[in-house]
């Protein structure tokens, strides 16, 4: 790690172990971790559906979280990425900032509160998804759920029903010290219990990350958008893409070899 | 001209009796395992019936199989790309487990542990999902012999128009056959198509649709795509599984387990060649009525010495297109026309056909006083008789009752003339001649639906040695291993965090109350 910046020997141990060393341990584990078992667990890696199952619930509750879930990570995104200095250089003020971002935020946050809500609801409360539940289930659910919720209690705490508090000038620094490879620990210490939680438990969430069925993240089937429908192969387990009208209108034979 | 084989199957109808041993032999083969206990990949339904899963042909409701757009594309039914995309979230049009059944298990440990008392103690249902008591209130064919079916066959989508009513009011002389169905192996298959991971796929070789139970993410978008619904969702490992057509056996030249275990020898294994480029065409015949034509010509005939270049052209061994050639699928389909697919509207191309059944249309002529031995008031029934003729049609036709009434007519026709060389009689062709059949086809036909052996009902060529270094790769890559046995030991199944060494193996069980099995 760094040795070039003074401030690390400016914070005591606690500090250190906290907003460094687990960070980056966390951090760790969660690339080695996927890299493990990507290749060694294919078949585990699945969104693990139980629509099957309990559809009433999902119904609303996983549109509902996902699509939360998409704008909270793009306002984490920008909040946490984009250095306050950058934002005010294109004339966006400070003040006009945080009011879009609480007002976005809140909408965001509360579609992806109700949707994990109703997830955890039916987890608990029907009967064939419970005992379906697997043990990485057990330690996602409630680490997702505090991570959330932390979130949501820091934002409502300190920003709407408090004063203001720029977590741009200090927690996302800290946050882009850990990727510069320039550790900031100081710049979150002082910043308010409930940031510092959150922080933390989304440390956590990021290391048990690979060990989860949030995997299927990585999956989004994107490229289902370009591939041809019909697909085809060959017991050597090369794919072939046929040809199809429905798919392909104007180019008809030739089949492509891809993989 | 792009020539593929595939391994099709054609079923005899007339023969099913229901036994269900297919459906039974298959489910030990292939789904007695935790996570797939509701799942048939080979189930027998009976008809009319609402089917399984429930009312599973409406697609209007469950918008399977392929349609054509307002300019004539061929469209999924389920929508396109990224409507897919956009419910994957939550998909609208996929089947609950209701629409299955709930599968049970009985306490039978309570037949051997209960106290001595008055009362003999019984196995009590429970479910195999919440490991609770419950009450069995459906199942996969639970209008077996049309018992109920005065309450719920009203609801078999096939009964369009007033047909619903009738067979309802005329209950004690409605008819019912057995429809043992199984995964289609379609030549234009919708799963394939909606798999957003592109993890289905139909194998070059002999044209097997299979799921890649690495690849698959569990988006269950092939539930909906499929409109047999003949892909089922593991509940265990998240992942969809469907039947293989048991291509371990059919690579070493062996029939399915439904096939080899068949009781009424009703069914039929064989190549079928077919020419690849031509099926998205074929598939978009704008007239629903036209599709049946449509697919018969894309089939390729294994004698034409232009297609046996072509085939070896595209790499086809020589003795597969020999076996083309023998193949007894190839004969009912293309040569004697007396095999039909099943919903040919959903535009799928499927390829495991029916001989559709002349007993209905012969208990119609005995209910109406006739003499169904004779083949001109089983002619006059087949044109007369609207309620059976209508109901086949929209399972085998697309609605279109002339190519199911000329079926049944060569059927009908091939009956009594065999009828009559079998009692030593000249025979006499009038009637065949009525349906278009020569003395010597109706002796081959004969000889393919009364008395064919094993190896001609079966004319399934082996996979080839130089393809073997592939296939023994997929030796360590079937994703069964698991029975889901409860006697297995524990330990290895329960690993923390629940997962990677669970490779193979289902997590859910485990934490199931006893009884499960």
């Amino acid at each position: 790690m760094s040795a070039s910046s003074t401030p690390l020997t400016a914070v005591n141990g606690t500090d250190l172990l906290l907003w460094v060393a687990i960070p980056y341990t966390c951090l760790a584990v969660f690339a080695v971790g996927h890299v493990w078992r990507y290749r060694k667990d294919q078949f585990g890696w699945t969104s693990r559906t139980s629509q099957l199952l309990e559809h009433r619930w999902l119904r609303w509750g996983s549109p509902l979280f996902h699509l939360g879930a998409f704008a909270v990570i793009g306002g984490h995104v920008v909040g946490l990425a984009v250095p306050a200095s950058w934002t005010r250089a294109v004339g966006i003020s400070e003040h006009a900032y945080h009011t879009a971002a609480v007002a976005l935020g809140s909408v965001a946050g509360v579609a992806m509160v109700v949707g994990l809500g109703m997830l955890c609801a039916r987890r608990l409360l029907a009967p064939r998804i419970r005992t379906r539940t697997s043990h990485s289930d057990k330690l996602l659910f409630p680490l997702l759920s505090a991570t959330v919720l932390l979130g949501i209690a820091a934002t409502v705490v300190h920003n709407i029903a408090g004063g203001g508090y720029d977590y741009r000038s200090t927690v996302s620094v800290w946050f882009r010290g850990l990727f510069a490879l320039q550790p900031q620990p100081e710049a979150i210490t002082g910043a308010p219990l409930l940031f510092q939680l959150h922080a933390l438990t989304a440390c956590l969430l990021f290391a048990a990350w690979p060990f989860t069925r949030l995997v299927h993240v990585w999956s989004a089937p994107i490229g289902y958008l370009r591939r041809p429908y019909l697909v085809y192969r060959r017991t050597a387990a090369t794919t072939t893409y046929g040809s199809h009208p429905g798919s392909a209108q104007h180019k008809p034979a030739a089949p492509k070899v891809t993989r | 001209m792009r020539v593929m084989a595939q391994v099709a199957m054609v079923m005899n109808l007339d023969k099913c009796i229901g036994c269900h041993t297919c459906s039974v032999t298959c489910k030990q083969t292939w789904t007695n395992r935790t996570g797939v206990e509701y799942a048939w990949f080979n189930n027998v339904e009976t008809k009319p019936g609402v089917g399984y899963p429930r009312r599973y042909e409406d697609q209007e409701h469950w918008k399977g199989g392929w349609m054509l757009d307002r300019r004539g594309r061929l469209v999924l039914r389920s929508g396109g790309r990224l409507k897919r995309l956009a419910s994957l979230f939550s998909n609208p049009d996929l089947p609950a487990i209701e629409d299955y059944y709930e599968p049970v298990t009985y306490d039978y440990d309570n037949l051997v542990t209960a106290s001595a008392g008055h009362d003999v103690p019984v196995a009590r249902p429970r479910s195999v999902l919440t490991g609770k008591p419950t009450s069995i209130t459906w199942g996969a064919n639970w209008e077996d012999g049309l018992g109920g079916a005065s309450e719920t066959a009203g609801g078999d989508p096939n009964l369009s128009g007033g047909l619903a009513e009738k067979v309802r009011f005329e209950f004690e002389q409605t008819f019912m056959f057995h429809l043992p169905r199984l995964c289609e192996h379609c030549l234009n298959p919708a799963c394939v198509s909606a798999c957003p991971s592109g993890a289905m796929y139909k194998r070059v070789e002999d044209g097997i649709v299979l799921v890649d139970q690495d690849r698959c993410r569990g988006w269950r978008m092939c539930v909906t795509a499929c409109p047999y619904k003949k892909v089922y969702i593991n509940h265990a490992t998240g992942k969809a599984e469907k039947c293989t057509f048991c291509f371990p056996r059919i690579e070493a030249g062996q029939p399915t387990v439904c096939s080899e275990t068949c009781v009424g020898r009703l069914r039929y294994l064989g190549l079928v060649l077919y020419d690849a480029d031509r099926v998205g065409e074929a598939a978009a015949t704008p007239d629903e009525k036209d599709l049946l034509e449509a697919q018969r010509d894309v089939f390729l005939d294994p004698a034409d010495p232009d297609v046996r270049a072509a085939a070896r052209e595209s790499g086809i061994p020589e003795d597969w297109i020999d076996a083309a050639r023998r193949s007894p699928v190839r004969a009912l389909i293309s040569e004697y026309k007396v095999a039909l697919p099943l919903h040919p509207e959903y535009r799928t191309l499927p390829m495991v056909w029916y001989v559709p059944p002349l007993s209905p249309v012969l208990d119609a002529v005995g209910e109406a006083g006739g003499n169904a031995e004779d083949p001109d008031h089983v002619f006059a029934a087949v044109t007369r008789l609207r309620i059976p003729l209508d109901y086949l049609a929209n399972l085998f036709a697309a609605g279109d009752t002339d190519v199911v009434a000329g079926v049944l007519m060569k059927l009908t026709a091939l009956r009594s003339y065999m009828r009559q060389r079998t009692l030593g009689e000249q025979g006499d062709d009038a009637a065949l001649k009525a349906v278009g059949l020569t003395p010597t086809q109706a002796e081959d036909m004969h000889r393919l639906l009364a008395i064919a052996k094993y190896a001609d009902r079966y004319v399934i060529p082996a996979a080839h040695k130089e393809d073997a270094a592939a296939l023994s790769a997929m030796e360590n890559r079937c994703p069964v291993e698991s029975s889901g046995d409860p006697g297995e030991p524990a330990v290895e199944r329960k690993i923390m965090l629940g997962i990677p060494t669970l490779r193979r193996r289902s997590t859910a069980g485990d934490d199931l109350a006893g009884g499960a099995a």
